[in-house]
């Protein structure tokens, strides 16, 4: 019988959470690293019990934890990221030229067949691969050399390399989205980029149309139409047709088209997912009301998603990594909020429940369906 | 013999129970012993200083006989108590470093 495996990462550590395909009884396993952030941890889709965390702290920086057994046990694996060359510089808040520096890993992404291979998004904003399950890290540097990378200027929450997409059907092709320079296709594994930001506009940039400089929060594929892009930006949701060639607004009658997490079901490539915030200002639920809004229709038209869920005074927030689908039919999605909770729903989003309900604040969840 | 006691995040990292005791080669010093510390221990590599510039992380801190040695050169002796093992080399997570 299948099996849904989630993790989930926090501000105090990590937590894997295990149920069988009914979605109706958890076991709550972890803490994990216990007082340590935990910005994501994900397992490999060609290994589901090799998974990876990434795992920081302010007093002691950056390490990546592998797990070879499903999360029960992990070791300590490779933590030097270093720039390739000369790093170079970008702009800082007041305007000024800074030096790239590495912060922490934001987003881990194994490869699609590759247990070893794993690529790590980072800030500042790099992206990193190891081929050895970990152990060493290297900059694919392309992406930092890019002409417009000296423009490059960090979001609220740093210049982050947050989102990692790999086509699976057109090799070499990897999205990448950065905060808050903008969505990057590269067609060669990595060696060249180009931002495919056409069709985003950002009031809050001196030219609202840039080709590079929008807040993109989180990109979404379906993997059977890789070309279909889906994007929450810090304001507007958008998709593009044309593997970001160009993007389009449907926003439609969201309440709100501030947020950060976008998800597509796992049999629908036209049903996604959102959940509107207030406002860049706010960070919180609109109205006190925590609802997920779902449209099948590939945007334009939503609908709120709210049985199961708080309906007054909820004022969490969903981060960009704290929402996953599992693969199951009826289709499980499951989101994490800074509250601690932890909810998910087993029929596509119709009703939700608590799996749990306080954690430390949810930075990241991400599913695993297991046979 | 040289003596050297983690914080709690370390110890468990280094699956260490009470003090690490470590043998360092000629004289002992901040480099010398966190060079042996992470020659036993390298999954602490990068958690106390840079693993490119050897600079000490900015929230961590090291005292020895009730002496803040942070700011000490790191090849400065460290204190004879701490060479001959009479006292530990306290690696130590600032107050500030938390969240």
């Amino acid at each position: 019988m299948s099996r849904v495996r989630v993790l989930v990462g926090t501000r105090k550590g990590a937590f894997v959470l295990t149920s069988d395909a009914t979605r109706e009884r958890w076991d709550i396993g972890g803490p994990h690293f216990g007082g340590w952030e935990i910005y994501h941890l994900k397992g490999s889709p060609a290994d589901p019990n090799r998974l990876y965390a990434s795992q920081s702290s302010g007093w002691f920086g950056q390490l990546i934890q592998r797990s070879n057994d499903g999360g029960k046990t992990w070791e300590a694996v490779g933590n030097k990221f270093v720039y390739d060359g000369v790093p170079g510089t970008h702009l800082w808040y007041d305007g000024t030229s800074r030096p790239w520096e590495f912060a922490r890993v934001w987003h881990l992404e194994p490869s699609l067949t590759d247990p070893d291979m794993v690529y790590a998004g980072v800030q500042d904003a790099a992206l990193f691969r190891s081929m050895d399950g970990g152990q060493t890290w290297q900059e694919l540097p392309g992406l930092r050399r890019h002409d417009s990378a000296p423009s490059w200027q960090p979001g609220a929450g740093g210049m982050c390399l947050h989102t990692i997409l790999v086509d699976p059907s057109h090799p070499g092709r990897i999205f990448i989205a950065i905060s808050a320079a903008g969505v990057f296709r590269t067609d060669d594994a990595g060696k060249t980029w180009r931002p495919i930001n056409r069709g985003l506009r950002s009031e809050q940039i001196p030219d609202p149309t840039a080709e590079v400089g929008h807040c993109v929060h989180r990109i979404a594929m379906h993997p059977s139409r890789p070309r279909v892009l889906f994007m929450q930006k810090h304001w507007d949701v958008m998709r593009s047709d044309d593997a970001g060639e160009s993007w389009q607004e449907i926003s439609g009658n969201l309440p709100t088209d501030f947020g950060f997490p976008i998800d597509v079901h796992a049999h629908e490539p036209e049903t996604i997912y959102v959940v509107p915030i207030k406002s860049d200002s706010e960070h919180f639920l609109p109205d006190g009301r925590l609802r997920v809004y779902r449209s099948r229709t590939g945007g334009h038209e939503w609908e709120a998603l709210t049985r199961g869920l708080p309906q007054r005074d909820c004022y969490v927030n969903v981060l960009r990594d704290a929402m996953a689908v599992d693969s199951l039919d009826p289709c499980g999605v499951y989101f994490g909020t800074t509250g601690g909770q932890v909810y998910a729903s087993a029929d596509a989003g119709d009703s939700w429940a608590p799996i749990v309900r306080d954690l430390p604040s949810v930075v990241s969840v991400e599913v695993q369906t297991l046979s | 013999m040289i003596r050297v006691v983690l914080p709690a995040h370390l110890r468990t990292l280094a699956r260490v129970d009470g003090e690490a005791k470590l043998h360092v080669e000629g004289q002992a010093t901040q480099r010398s012993v966190l060079d042996a510390l992470e020659a036993s221990y390298p999954m602490l590599r990068g958690t106390i200083r840079d693993q490119v510039t050897h600079q000490r992380r900015a929230f961590v801190r090291f005292f020895a006989c009730e002496q803040d040695l942070s700011h000490e050169p790191p090849d400065a002796p460290l204190p004879d108590a701490v060479a001959t093992g009479a006292e530990p080399l306290l690696v130590v997570g600032a107050m500030a470093g938390g969240g």
